[in-house]
């Protein structure tokens, strides 16, 4: 084969990405694609982990055994897509422990919803109907990908995750058509899920100084703010059936634009949340790294324990 | 790799009798039996499949896809192989 200059091989890699053609593990891509891939889907597989932990908290105290069965069930799949998503950054050539202990030590980032604590029942219903209605939103964009692996994780993803806003949803319903002190549990968890859900998004399209190379690279299909807005006009009905007030005086329907108007999100906030001093930012982290090193006996017992089996099977 | 990381394993399913196995992602397990538990576990949490099988990463070998044109000219050359390459009267019928 003739050896192809950098310049080239740049030409061809777009030429693929602008004819909808997926990269795969293997194919040459540049660097930064690479490095912007690894960051990316680490931080998607670290949110998916560190999600478990606020609803986690919740399993014992789930008001019924059917809530109870169906928070397992959606816990137990966030941790098959933290899987998922840590396999896709391995073809990437990323070791995945490493992007762990990456997260560990403050230098991977994780969604900073989870930096909230769920401190209500009704939380678990707002999460589940906020937290990942807006995750779905922004999955669904990513099924498109450029990148084969992470497209098909998304694709897998996605079909898991339409039970999880439905039943936060139903459960909130429970609570909003329930006694008065109910509904007003609700309507708290909504306020303070409200803006943080909005966060989620990341940063206004103009302060967003990596998404257009991602988005010339087809990594993100979406901009954060086009995303924003997607959910804002999807959720604000599914609020009025449930009886609830969305806590922002501005929110209205924008007849010329076809979309809702909202406020000024709490920028501030955001970026102070994003440096770690959120709620709960050190609470997730030091969960993360007890879980680690407490379940470092099991992974080595599995390996002594496939050692054994080994030996049994030659002798 | 740290000495406690477990092997990458390619996961395989087959969603249902009469179909083939098809690749659906990967894991890290100790040995084949807990490959096969964690798979069971991750991947047919939805009675996506009714068979599994699971081989490891390191057996798995592919060709190179910066030569992929030279590897496979021999089909793309060979139209005749193809039965839109013969011509046909109009009114023959089941060919």
């Amino acid at each position: 084969m003739k050896e192809l200059s950098i310049s080239e091989l740049e030409a061809r890699f777009q030429d693929k990405i602008d004819r909808e053609i997926k990269i795969e593990p293997n194919d040459w891509m540049p660097d930064e694609y690479r490095k912007t891939l690894i960051r990316q889907i680490s931080q998607h597989a670290h949110s998916e982990v560190v999600g478990m932990l606020p609803e986690g908290n919740w399993i014992s105290r789930a008001p019924n055994l059917r809530r109870k069965a169906v928070l397992l069930a959606k816990v137990q799949d966030e941790a098959g897509h933290g899987l998922y998503l840590y396999s896709a950054t391995e073809t990437l050539g990323a070791d995945r422990e490493s992007t762990i202990d990456d997260m560990h030590e403050g230098k991977a980032k994780y969604s900073s919803i989870f930096n909230y604590p769920a401190l209500t029942w009704a939380d678990i219903g707002a999460i589940g109907w906020l937290v990942d209605g807006a995750a779905i939103l922004n999955q669904v964009a990513l099924c498109r990908t450029s990148y084969g692996p992470y497209a098909r994780a998304m694709v897998k993803i996605c079909k898991e995750e339409s039970f999880h806003q439905r039943q936060g949803y139903e459960s909130l319903m429970v609570l909003a058509k329930g006694t008065t002190e109910q509904k007003a549990m609700a309507q708290d968890a909504l306020n303070r899920f409200w803006w943080p859900a909005l966060m989620m998004f990341g940063p206004s399209d103009k302060d967003s100084p990596h998404s257009a190379q991602s988005m010339k690279w087809k990594i993100k299909r979406l901009s954060n703010d086009e995303l924003r807005q997607n959910f804002v006009d999807a959720t604000v009905p599914q609020a009025e059936i449930l009886g609830l007030t969305i806590p922002d005086e501005k929110l209205k329907w924008n007849e010329e634009r076809g979309h809702y108007d909202f406020s000024e999100i709490n920028w501030d906030e955001f970026y102070q949340v994003l440096a770690g001093n959120g709620p709960c930012n050190r609470e997730r982290v030091e969960a993360r790294k007890k879980a680690k090193e407490e379940g470092a006996w099991v992974r080595e017992a599995a390996n002594a324990f496939a050692a054994k089996r080994a030996m049994k099977k030659t002798a | 790799m740290s000495a406690t990381e477990w092997p990458l394993w390619e996961v395989f399913i087959r969603s249902k009798q009469g179909l083939n196995h098809k690749h659906v992602g990967s894991l890290r397990a100790a040995d084949a039996t807990m490959a096969l538990e964690n798979a069971r576990d991750v991947y047919t949490r939805r009675s996506e499949g009714i068979s599994i099988w699971v081989v490891e990463s390191n057996y798995v070998h592919a060709n190179d896809p910066s030569d992929s044109e030279e590897f496979f000219e021999p089909s793309d050359t060979k139209i005749y192989r193809h039965p839109t390459f013969y011509d046909v009267p109009d009114g023959v019928k089941h060919m």
